[in-house]
């Protein structure tokens, strides 16, 4: 009874955006008509997706969003990270499969989604290169994987590792990239606080909530 | 066609959407600054070859530092694709004899992995013997892996002005800042110009892997109009900075 329902209209790679969109429109009124008939009212979402840009990656991270029973903390955390380091935008990546389980409250710009999964592209391949040791297996990501990328729009693109599977990217300006220090403790902290968060289920225990600096110690 | 590939950024995924060459196109490209290339891509058109050859030949011939001629080696029609080889080597002998001669033997891909080395070495032997008095060099090349690139940052490297001086200063640098290697690319085509090793490393593909990643990054940022200037990535083991080092070249250092 509480099964969620998502719709993938798949393949729109060939279709102009007008269509796409008319394409949703019709199959989604067609669905809830025929819903409406036979007196059911499952959750549907629909996704228009395609395997040759990155709405497919949006679409899968959306649908594993709704899996996740520790979504709200999660996104708190990254509100809390986002506000006190003055960042404009941050993603909580799966690293492997380049969905986001979790963003910030901010407004959702599916550019920076692909231009941050494409960041996980240039730091996987470039570890894959340099970072693995003899007779290692993996693709180099270890505790201490991290990145930073300048754009020369004055934007600033940062990775963390977060644990063996996720990594923070989060997007800033240049001028609040200043402030690394700030940054750094924040970061610390919020990782603290996921690790809490995921241990909850094997630990039992309450995790404490983190407080992070919005200024550096004069 | 190949020049997309290295020149325009195109990564190789996305030219099987282009098409097959149809027309002769010319095209120049700059890089390093002040290099022009030319390039004349024929797409094995006959009419259009003997057009060229004959009514353009001065002027496609004249002051030519390189000459890069690609042979299909799945084609049909080897016999005048060697006349017409022919004929370009005439005409260099003609109007400029001091160009550098290099031959592509291309879509190796075609070829089952077995037979690459044994078909490269026979087609490179018949040209290297045809071409005499010139001396060429050959490469075997696909644009599915990184045997194009290669080729290519030879031909560039080949280009340089003062490229000894280059890598001496390069050197200079490594060892000053102790790093495992230093590598210069050109800025527009990523193509390794100079490189510096001091500790090596197994991988013999890798600044063309480093370049193709780079490039796909590129093109992401270009979809925000926007382009990096630095790139920094680490872990435990390692650190990488490339940045933006003269105006037409870009630095990778390895720690």
């Amino acid at each position: 009874k509480n099964i969620i329902f998502d719709v993938f209209i798949h393949k729109v790679d060939g279709l102009s955006d007008d269509h796409k969109i008319a394409c949703q429109r019709d199959i989604q009124m067609q669905t809830e008509q025929e819903l409406a008939e036979a007196r059911i009212q499952p959750r549907v979402a629909f996704h228009l997706t395609s395997i040759y840009d990155h709405s497919i990656f949006e679409a899968f991270s959306k649908v594993i969003q709704k899996l996740i029973p520790q979504l709200p903390p999660l996104e708190n955390l990254l509100d809390m990270l986002t506000s006190s380091s003055h960042l404009e935008k941050t993603f909580l990546f799966d690293v492997v499969s380049k969905i986001y389980i979790a963003t910030d409250s901010t407004p959702m710009d599916n550019t920076l989604y692909e231009l941050c999964s494409d960041m996980i592209d240039v730091v996987v391949d470039v570890s894959c290169i340099y970072g693995i040791g003899e007779g290692d297996e993996g693709y180099g990501y270890d505790p201490e994987s991290a990145s930073i990328i300048k754009l020369s729009t004055k934007r600033v693109l940062y990775l963390r590792e977060v644990n063996q599977y996720l990594a923070l990217v989060c997007v800033l300006r240049e001028e609040n990239f200043d402030r690394i220090g700030l940054i750094q403790y924040n970061f610390q902290c919020f990782k603290e606080a996921i690790e809490d968060i995921f241990a909850i289920n094997t630990k039992g225990r309450r995790p404490r909530p983190p407080v992070m600096a919005t200024e550096l110690p004069k | 066609s190949m020049q997309s590939i290295v020149f325009a950024n195109y990564v190789a995924r996305d030219t099987m959407r282009l098409g097959a060459t149809i027309d002769v196109e010319h095209s120049s490209v700059r890089f390093l600054g002040n290099l022009v290339l030319n390039l004349w891509d024929c797409g094995g058109q006959d009419a259009f070859m003997e057009n060229y050859l004959e009514s353009q030949r001065d002027h496609i011939f004249k002051n030519v530092e390189v000459l890069i001629y690609v042979f299909d080696v799945d084609t049909k029609e080897a016999a005048s694709d060697i006349h017409y080889y022919q004929s370009c080597l005439a005409a260099i002998m003609q109007y400029s004899r001091n160009a550098h001669v290099f031959c592509l033997i291309h879509k190796m891909d075609l070829v089952p992995e077995d037979r690459r080395d044994i078909t490269f070495a026979e087609k490179e032997a018949e040209l290297k013997k045809m071409s005499y008095p010139l001396n060429i060099k050959c490469f075997s090349t696909s644009i599915w892996d990184e045997t194009l690139y290669k080729a290519w940052s030879s031909i560039v490297y080949s280009l340089i002005p003062n490229v000894d001086m280059l890598q001496q200063h390069l050197e200079r640098f490594a060892e000053v800042c102790e790093a495992d290697e230093v590598v210069l690319f050109e800025k527009a085509t990523f193509l390794e110009i100079s490189q510096s090793v001091r500790k090596p490393h197994t991988d013999v593909h890798r600044f063309e892997k480093i370049s193709n990643i780079v490039k796909q990054f590129k093109l992401s940022c270009s979809k925000l109009q926007g382009q990096f200037q630095s790139i920094e990535v680490r872990n435990s083991r390692f650190a990488a900075y490339i940045e933006l080092f003269t105006s037409n070249t870009y630095i990778m250092v390895i720690m």
